[in-house]
Formats: structure tokens, C-alpha cells, sequence
């Protein structure tokens, strides 16, 4: 009954897509989404691009001042007059920090250095200014120690890390942990997502068929797993159109409002930075994303020496498995939320109101929250540790967990395996979800426990 | 004529209960079949398994000769007892939805649509969600769903449950009608007085058993204890061969309402010859009990003697 099946999908694509909520929501969305993107953009670049000029006061009479190393980040210059007139001038000046280096400043256990700022003073400038200071005091140890300049700047070697991917067939390829994680973190979200926000609408559209009682009309002419298939394929469709549509007109308003507020900036850098923005959120947490990121531009010197930051994530992006990826998530995309609206779907109609649903939700949701949660901590860190592998391989977690690992490179036979395991996970679930379903939808005014549920597995048809 | 539905000593039970043991029945086409029994007997389960909503143990349902499968669910119209709407769906919509799925074409469904609403007076409504609708139209929505397809064979549990007395007859009348056209209609219902007018033939279940059935007034016959009800002047003698005066009450003057059964072999002219010599006859007539007179008697009959004492 092939056809039954797509009538019910169809109804249930079409009456959700056409509620005002629907239409509402994914107006909604993207202009949140680009307003939230531009905020972060904002933010990124206003932290990235400018230079602070810092001002010393120098009264160390170690000529500090012309130790402390310039870069694309600070900017030293010395200030003039007592440290009072110095603080009076820098209130008034558009400088953005004050040192204070004074007399008598023992190299050897330098104590009583202050770094004024106007406001909070973020840990990034501190570290950097702390970092600058550390340099001209090992400088000028190593020079009291009869090191001439040359010979120090011989010693200070410039090591470069660039990192390289190995693959199995012995292919080298630049990596990008940066880029690679923050599309692990794009993937595993999608899927989160999607498998909560239209698996509670299966439970919640089951529910209400319940209540008002139709099941037993729809029964009498639809076998009760086309109905309940039919029900998941449709609210998937719907989820599908939804997000094609946030992602077209995300893209859309952001290419619009994005050049609109920042006015010259190229967009297509800002959407790089976008993308990119949880994992620079991750890299800062490790210290010194600066250094980092200007190693990274230094790893890929073969290329163009002045490249901005979206090419460098396309350079990455052109070496990760794509095509893996690619087939990867919309296979777990698929079968986690096929895995899961069945188990809603069960939900649904095992219980006669909606209040009831919660402790069925818990032992369902918790599988995915596990997976999402350690994913995004432990996983990320360690694509290829034990616990990666074996969330990776169970049904429940393996949506989201396999899913983070893919743009790092699995193995094909561990991915074969999975989704091996996977397949026959969302059978078994669909299995014991549709009897559930058979028995439940029909059941009024019981009070449901997971006992009665076990019974209701064996029950003849 | 030719049976539309057989079941055959079909068998259900649930986890707690047995719900049908050994019910056989045969429904003539054409026919309005009264399905009667108190509430839990087994009527919605032998309900679901004609629909196929769920599957007999043991046992078999023939449809037109064959065994019952799902192709046939399009030639089956039912109105369920828990019956509803998809609320937030617009009347004409839900409509073509449920005659979809019972196999119907789309233009086809359409056109039937049109004449049904106009025959039932819900033109403005047709592009009105349903949870607008007032009950007594929803419950017409659900009528014309249940028979939009033109179902040969249709089930209707309690369908007067609910109605208001207006939409009782129309619905009644419709009943009616689909059967000068040939359809056959089951009729579900514990409240056995609504039977009486419209059933050709009847089954009465009681505790997963069939206990009685057959055309209704051959059961009414066979039930009939040749009891007379008479209306006089006069005072009838209390001892006779021939009959017994069962109850006898005195009016004000003179008159009197008599039972009066006869005895076997004894035919009711015999007892107005005597009545008409003896006293002033104002009304006479036969006494035929109810179904739910019959039924009572039949499920005494049929139950363990313990339970009739404990009744009793």
C-alpha cells in the first residue's frame, strides 16, 4: 500500500508547512541567524584587526623601550614626564595602554611592572604585553651575559609547525584542525538539532491524533506502520524544506546585511570568519590564537603570501574527504532521525497525554544528549580515541559521534561498520516502535510503565 | 440472498481477557444487521477484526465469498464509537484525505464531496477547520466519511450515541436509503430499543458468545409466550381450561386490564370468542416482547446458575 504511505506523508508535509508557524519560523531564523552572525563578525574583527598602541613610561634606565618587540598587535612607543603626566596624557590620548616600568627594575626578579588600560584589560592584551616584556628581559640577560646581538639573534631559532595530514595511500595533505573542527561542530549540531526539534514534533503529532481520536478511522483503511512511516517521512520533508530554506535565506540576508553594516569589508571574509568562529572560540581558550593563526598563514607559504583567512579555510576544505563527508552525514542525518522518530513516534502513542511523555522522553534523549555533549568536548579533542570509537559505533550515539569524526578521516571499515550497525539499529527501533505503536494508539485511559510496554512487544497481531 | 460478510468461529483473546470465543455469523446483503450485546461483550473486538484493525486468533471472516483482506477495506465504510477529526484540517480537505485512503480518485472524491455537503446543508463550512464546526456538524462530517467511498458493507458503532435528536433522524433516514441501495449496514449499539425499528436481523453477544441470532421477527416469535393484553368492562374468572389469567387489575368503573396467556394448542380467536360471551372488550392485542425483554431473558438463560441466583 505504497500509495496510503505517500498520502499520509503528503498530509502531514503538507498542513505543517502551510501553519503560519512554519512560515513565521523560517522567516524568522535567518535574520536572527545573520544578526547573530554579524554580531560575531563584529566582535571577531574589532579584536583581530587593530593595533593597540601602548605607551612606556620607562624609568628603569635599562632602555627598555626600544627592547619591546612591535608587532601586528602592539605598538610600543615612549611616553614623556613623570608617571602622573604620563597618566594624565594617556586619559586624554586615544592610546590603549599605559606601561609602567620603574626605576631601579631588577632584570633578575623584575617586581613592581603596571600596565594601565582604560577599562577591563582582556586577557589577550595582557598575555601579549606580558609576552613582549618577557622577550626584552631574556634579551637583555643573554646580552649581560656576553651574547652579542648577532649571536642572539642566531640563537632565537624560528620554528614553524606545518601541520600535514598522512592518509592511509601515503597522500599528504595541509590540515586545518581549526577549520576541520568547526566543521565537525556545524555537522553534529545539524543533526542534534533536527533529530530533537522534529522528533518531538512525531511525538507530539501522534499524540494528537490520539486525543482526537481519529486513529481508529485511520485504522480501519492504513496499516498502522504505514501511518506511523508515513507520519516520520513527511515531518522529515517538512524539516528538510525548513532548513534548506533557513540555509538559502541565511545566506541570502547575510550577504546582505553583512556588507550593508560593515560597509567596505569584503563579505566573503566575514563569512569564513563566521564559520570558523567556534573554533576560534576554542583555539582562544589554548592561549595565544594570534600566534597560532599567524603560523597557520606561514604553514600554507607556498600559497600566496597575503591570503586571507576564508582561503586558508578553502585550502583546508579542498583536502578534507568531501565526498566522504558528504555521504557520511546524510546518512546519519537519515538513519539518526529515522532511529529516533520511530522511538518518539512509540512515545507518542504509548501515552494518553502529554504530560506523561516525560519519563519515556528521558531513557530517548539521553543517548543523544550523551552523544552531543561528550562529542563536542571529548571526541573533537580526540577523533581517534576509544571513546570516539565506540560511541561511534552504537546506534544511539553514533549519528552525532560518527558524524564530529568524518572530517578528521575514519577509517572505511570502521565506517562501514558503523553504518552497518546503524541500519540495523533503525530497523530494530522501527520494529519495536511500530509495535508499540500498533497496540498504543488504540489504548485509552491506561496508565502506561515500561512493563506494560514490554508486553505490548509480543502481542499477536 | 447471498451473504456479504461470514465469520467463522472466530477466536480472539487479550493478555486479561477473552474478548470472542467461537462467534459465527452470516450477514445477508442488503440487510441492516443489528449487532447488540451490553457493553465489553465483544462487539468492537469482532468490530476491529471485520475492519482488519486487528486480526482474529482462530477463525475466519469472508467477505463476498473470500477470505477478508486488505484490498477490501475500500468496499468497507466505518464509523467507530471513538470517532474525531483531524482538528486544525479544513472540513472539504479532511474529507478528500479519508476518501484517498480508502482508494478513491481524487476528481471522483471531489464530486462525491460537493453532492454530500450540499445534501447535509455544510456548504459555508467547507473551508472551515473542523474544530469550528459545532459537534452535531462534525459528527455529519464523520457520517459523510464514513460512507463517501460507497461502501458496500458499513459499520456503525453507537452511531446515534451523541446526536441530538435532529440529526438522529437524518441520519436514520440516510441509513435507510443507503440500504434501498443496496448497501449493507452493520449496526453496533447496547441500546437495544433503537434496534427495533430499523434491524432486519440481529446478534445479540453477550460475554464473547453469540447468544441469539436470526430475523428479527422470527427471534420476536420465537420469543413470543401467547400472552394477550386485554382492556375491559366486566370481570374476567380467573380459572379456565384453556388460558391463565396471568394479572389482573380493577379500574374505576368497572373496568379492568388484563395478561392473559394461552395454553398450548389454544389459538387467540378461541380466547375472543370467550371474551366477547363473557365481559365488554375494549382492546385486545398480543403481547410481543421486547429485544430487550428477549435479551434479558436469553442472557439469564445462558448464564451459570450462580450468577442468575446473585441477579436475582
Amino acid at each position: 500500500m505504497a500509495s496510503k504511505f505517500l498520502l499520509v506523508a503528503q498530509r502531514e508535509y503538507v498542513t505543517r508547512v502551510r501553519k503560519k508557524a512554519f512560515i513565521v519560523l523560517t522567516l524568522a531564523v535567518p535574520v536572527l541567524l545573520a544578526a547573530f552572525g554579524f554580531i560575531i563578525v563584529k566582535v571577531a574583527s574589532s579584536d583581530n584587526d587593530t593595533t593597540d598602541v601602548v605607551e612606556v613610561r620607562d624609568e628603569s634606565g635599562l632602555n627598555l623601550t626600544s627592547r619591546l618587540a612591535n608587532s601586528t598587535q602592539l605598538l610600543f612607543m615612549p611616553a614623556t614626564g613623570t608617571l602622573a603626566e604620563a597618566k594624565k596624557s594617556f586619559q586624554k590620548a586615544k592610546h590603549d595602554g599605559l606601561l609602567y616600568l620603574p626605576a631601579g627594575l631588577d632584570v633578575d626578579n623584575p617586581v613592581g611592572v603596571q600596565f594601565y588600560g582604560k577599562g577591563n584589560i582582556s586577557l589577550k592584551k595582557q598575555v601579549a604585553v606580558q609576552g613582549a616584556l618577557n622577550k626584552a628581559f631574556s634579551d637583555l640577560k643573554m646580552q649581560k651575559s656576553g651574547l652579542s646581538q648577532e649571536q642572539l639573534d642566531r640563537l632565537r631559532s624560528k620554528v614553524e609547525l606545518q601541520t600535514i595530514s598522512l592518509d592511509e595511500t601515503g597522500k599528504e595533505a595541509n590540515s586545518n584542525a581549526m577549520a576541520t573542527s568547526a566543521i565537525s561542530y556545524v555537522l553534529a549540531i545539524l543533526i542534534y538539532f533536527f533529530i530533537f526539534i522534529y522528533g518531538v514534533q512525531i511525538m507530539r503529532g501522534v499524540g494528537e491524533e490520539k486525543s482526537s481520536r481519529i486513529m481508529e478511522v485511520m485504522l480501519s483503511s492504513v496499516k498502522p506502520f504505514d501511518l506511523m512511516m508515513g507520519k516520520i517521512v513527511g515531518i522529515a520533508a517538512v524539516g528538510l524544506t525548513q532548513f534548506l530554506l533557513w540555509g538559502l535565506l541565511s545566506a541570502g540576508a547575510s550577504s546582505v546585511i553583512i556588507p550593508l553594516i560593515t560597509g567596505k569589508d569584503k563579505p566573503k571574509t566575514e563569512m569564513a570568519a563566521t564559520m570558523a568562529a567556534p573554533g576560534a572560540a576554542t583555539a582562544a581558550a589554548d592561549g595565544e590564537p594570534q600566534t597560532a593563526e599567524g603560523k597557520l598563514d606561514q604553514s600554507m607559504s607556498q600559497q600566496a603570501a597575503d591570503m586571507n583567512p576564508a582561503a586558508k579555510a578553502l585550502g583546508t576544505l579542498s583536502n578534507l574527504p568531501l565526498g566522504t563527508i558528504l555521504f557520511g552525514f546524510i546518512a546519519y542525518f537519515l538513519g539518526g532521525y529515522l532511529l529516533y522518530g520511530a522511538l518518539f513516534g512509540a512515545v507518542g502513542a504509548a501515552v494518553d497525554d502529554q504530560t506523561d511523555t516525560q519519563q519515556f522522553m528521558f531513557p530517548i534523549t539521553l543517548p543523544l544528549i550523551l552523544s552531543y555533549v561528550v562529542g563536542l568536548s571529548v571526541i573533537l579533542r580526540n577523533p581517534d580515541g576509544p571513546v570516539a570509537f565506540w560511541m561511534s559505533m552504537i546506534p544511539f550515539t553514533s549519528p552525532i559521534a560518527m558524524v564530529i569524526r568524518l572530517p578528521f578521516g575514519v577509517p572505511m571499515w570502521q565506517l562501514a561498520l558503523s553504518i552497518t550497525l546503524l541500519i540495523i539499529g533503525f530497523i530494530g527501533t522501527v520494529w519495536v516502535a511500530a509495535r508499540i505503536y500498533r497496540v498504543g494508539v488504540l489504548m485509552y485511559g491506561k496508565k502506561v510503565t515500561y512493563k506494560e510496554l514490554g508486553k505490548w512487544m509480543f502481542y499477536k497481531e | 440472498m447471498k451473504p456479504i460478510l461470514e465469520a467463522i468461529d472466530v477466536h480472539k483473546a487479550y493478555a486479561a481477557h477473552v474478548a470472542l470465543s467461537g462467534v459465527s455469523l452470516t450477514i445477508p446483503e442488503g440487510s441492516i444487521f443489528g449487532l447488540l450485546g451490553p457493553n465489553g461483550a465483544g462487539k468492537t473486538s469482532l468490530i476491529r477484526i471485520i475492519t482488519q484493525i486487528t486480526g482474529a486468533d482462530e477463525g475466519e471472516i469472508r467477505f463476498r465469498g473470500e477470505r477478508l483482506r486488505p484490498e477490501h477495506a475500500a468496499q468497507i465504510g466505518y464509523l467507530p464509537e471513538e470517532r474525531g477529526l483531524y482538528k486544525k484540517m479544513k472540513v472539504g480537505e479532511q474529507l478528500l484525505y479519508l476518501a484517498q485512503l480508502r482508494g478513491l480518485a481524487k476528481a471522483d472524491a471531489t464530486q462525491r464531496i460537493k453532492q454530500w455537503i450540499a445534501r447535509f446543508e455544510l456548504k459555508d463550512w467547507v473551508n472551515k477547520n473542523v474544530e469550528d464546526l459545532s459537534k452535531g456538524m462534525q459528527q455529519k462530517v464523520q457520517f459523510i466519511a464514513t460512507v463517501l467511498h460507497d461502501p458496500k458493507l458499513i459499520i456503525l458503532d453507537e452511531p446515534f450515541s451523541g446526536f441530538d435528536p435532529i440529526n438522529a433522524n437524518l441520519i436514520k433516514d440516510e441509513i435507510l436509503e443507503l440500504r434501498k441501495q443496496g448497501a449493507t449496514i452493520i449496526f453496533s449499539t447496547h441500546r437495544m430499543e433503537s434496534v427495533e425499528e430499523l434491524c432486519d436481523n440481529i446478534a445479540l453477544i453477550n460475554r464473547s458468545r453469540k447468544v441469539l441470532d436470526g430475523p428479527i421477527g422470527l427471534i420476536r416469535d420465537q420469543f413470543k409466550t401467547n400472552t394477550y393484553a386485554v382492556e375491559g368492562r366486566g370481570k374476567l374468572m380467573v380459572v379456565h381450561p384453556d388460558f391463565e389469567v396471568v394479572e389482573q387489575t380493577e379500574r374505576e368503573n368497572g373496568h379492568f386490564y388484563a395478561r392473559v396467556q394461552l395454553h398450548a394448542g389454544v389459538r387467540p380467536n378461541d380466547l375472543l370468542r370467550y371474551l366477547i360471551a363473557s365481559v365488554e372488550v375494549e382492546s385486545f392485542r398480543e403481547q410481543i416482547p421486547s429485544i430487550n425483554e428477549i435479551f434479558i431473558r436469553r442472557v439469564r438463560e445462558t448464564m451459570p446458575e450462580s450468577l442468575v441466583e446473585a441477579t436475582a
